[in-house]
């Protein structure tokens, strides 16, 4: 026999999804429209209504778990053909955020370690330069050929410079990914 | 007329992979008479992951832009769709004061939140007269697909850009141009954003989706208004023929290179060469060579 969860008043999980997306998930009364919409939602393991109920039932795991949060990619279809209009892609948004700051282990690793890398380059440099981007990917992610059919073709045709940009404000921006992590990590000494 | 200044926000994309959107963009408004001046050592506005990683990031780095604009006292254009959608968006969530006085803290700097921020395709549209004026070429006898992805259009409440499911402003562009703009479902439909390093897959099959419907509706080629979706349907057309055995050969070109052709500025200052699937075969058939 199935298990028979009742929702609790109290979630954890639904109460830091209020808090950093300002969505209340228990409006959804599962009407699916999330899903059907979802251009991804093929390629995922539980589809964004069930990413809903998930939450409305405080399935921590099972939500933080699933690739949907990791393949969302905030096209935002979803949001904006909810008939409760709940922001379905920030709710997304602050799985992926609560799922990092866990530190499990990502269903879609190779998405995580992308934006890990993206960020991380952003912040070192100012801007993002593709080359080191795709190469840091490949090498980190144990898949060196992954992806590069297309780059002799990007080198010829002059779309994927291999020096780095140049941006005077680098300095600048190191300081204010410092400052933001100051920041919160003060907020959310706040919070407990 | 008007003054027509803007501080130009081009983005990283739009020195590499998309440099063609870029070099057409600043063609297409000096002749039009909008003044593009570009924000001084701009950096990432975080697009496509800070948002992903921290929310405190995702609003800090686009509102970084917007301090730089607001000491210029210009709107803010942005190119690329990516962009607009992250500085509208944190323009949107800075309104709240608690928000705005914490991401001050982390920008140090005085910030009010006061530049307007403007896609570059509205600012173009803007002023039909003078576009009219100076068109010297007409594209009709071209059936172009318009497509606009997704953050251009979604949300309505925040960006108010054009409808959400069928969008209209670069249509009505090209058919000014000359162009007939097909009427088609997939306008809207996500191109699969970043995946294209991590879920190959996922932006092969959406993309494919997209160029397929536009090339079965008789269309000689895509408009997009983003390098992003650019990228995605432009880059993976071999790819798709291996994997659909469908070899779909229909060329993706930003507006800003369609309306440099009917301006009278040649391919070739217009970058038409720098895609990854060949445009050259469609513009000498249609005479634009």
């Amino acid at each position: 026999m199935a298990a028979v969860i009742i929702p609790s008043p109290v979630s954890e999980l639904r109460s830091f999804v209020k808090s950093q997306s300002g969505q209340d998930v228990l409006r959804c009364y599962q009407c699916g429209k999330c899903t059907a919409g979802c251009p991804v939602a093929y390629a995922m393991d539980l589809g964004p209504r069930q990413i809903m109920r998930g939450i409305q039932l405080g399935l921590k795991q099972e939500v933080l778990q699933s690739s949907t949060i990791w393949l969302c990619v905030f096209c935002q279809t979803c949001s904006v053909r909810c008939p409760q209009e709940i922001d379905i892609a920030r709710v997304m948004e602050s799985l992926r955020i609560l799922a990092i700051a866990e530190k499990g282990k990502p269903a879609e690793k190779d998405v995580e370690l992308f934006h890990r890398l993206f960020i991380a380059i952003v912040e070192r440099r100012g801007r993002i330069h593709e080359l080191e981007l795709g190469v840091r990917y490949n090498l980190q992610g144990w898949h060196p050929l992954a992806n590069v059919g297309l780059l002799p073709s990007m080198l010829a045709k002059g779309k994927m410079p291999i020096l780095a940009p140049k941006v005077k404000a680098s300095a600048e921006i190191k300081k204010l990914f410092a400052a933001a992590r100051a920041v919160e990590a003060k907020l959310e000494g706040k919070q407990r | 007329m008007t003054e027509r200044v803007y501080a130009y926000y081009p983005g990283c994309t739009l020195q590499s992979t998309a440099k063609e959107y870029d070099v057409s963009a600043r063609l297409v408004c000096n002749e039009l008479g909008i003044e593009l001046r570009e924000l001084e050592d701009w950096t990432c506005c975080g697009a496509s992951s800070a948002h992903s990683m921290s929310q405190l990031l995702g609003l800090a780095l686009p509102a970084r832009e917007l301090q730089l604009a607001e000491e210029m006292g210009l709107p803010l254009v942005a190119p690329c769709a990516m962009c607009y959608f992250r500085l509208k968006f944190a323009a949107h969530d800075l309104v709240d004061e608690t928000t705005l006085t914490t991401v001050r803290e982390v920008l140090a700097k005085d910030f009010r939140n006061a530049a307007e921020v403007v896609h570059l395709l509205e600012v173009v549209a803007e002023d039909k007269e003078t576009m009219l004026s100076k068109l010297k070429k007409s594209l009709a006898g071209m059936r172009v697909a318009c497509y606009y992805g997704c953050l251009l259009v979604r949300p309505r409440d925040i960006l108010d850009f054009d409808d959400e499911e069928n969008p209209q402003m670069m249509d009505g562009l090209m058919e000014m141009l000359g162009a007939e703009s097909i009427d088609w479902s997939f306008k809207t439909e996500c191109c699969g954003a970043s995946l294209p390093l991590s879920r190959p897959d996922i932006v092969l099959r959406l993309s494919h989706r997209i160029l397929s419907q536009a090339k079965q509706l008789g269309a000689d080629c895509i408009v997009v208004a983003c390098p992003m979706c650019h990228s995605n349907l432009d880059s993976h057309q071999n790819e798709m023929k291996a994997k659909y055995n469908d070899g779909v050969g229909l060329p993706v070109l930003y507006f800003t290179q369609l309306l440099g052709l009917a301006l009278g500025f040649s391919a070739k200052q217009l970058h038409l060469d720098k895609h990854l699937t060949d445009t050259g075969p469609m513009l000498e058939n249609k005479g634009l060579a």
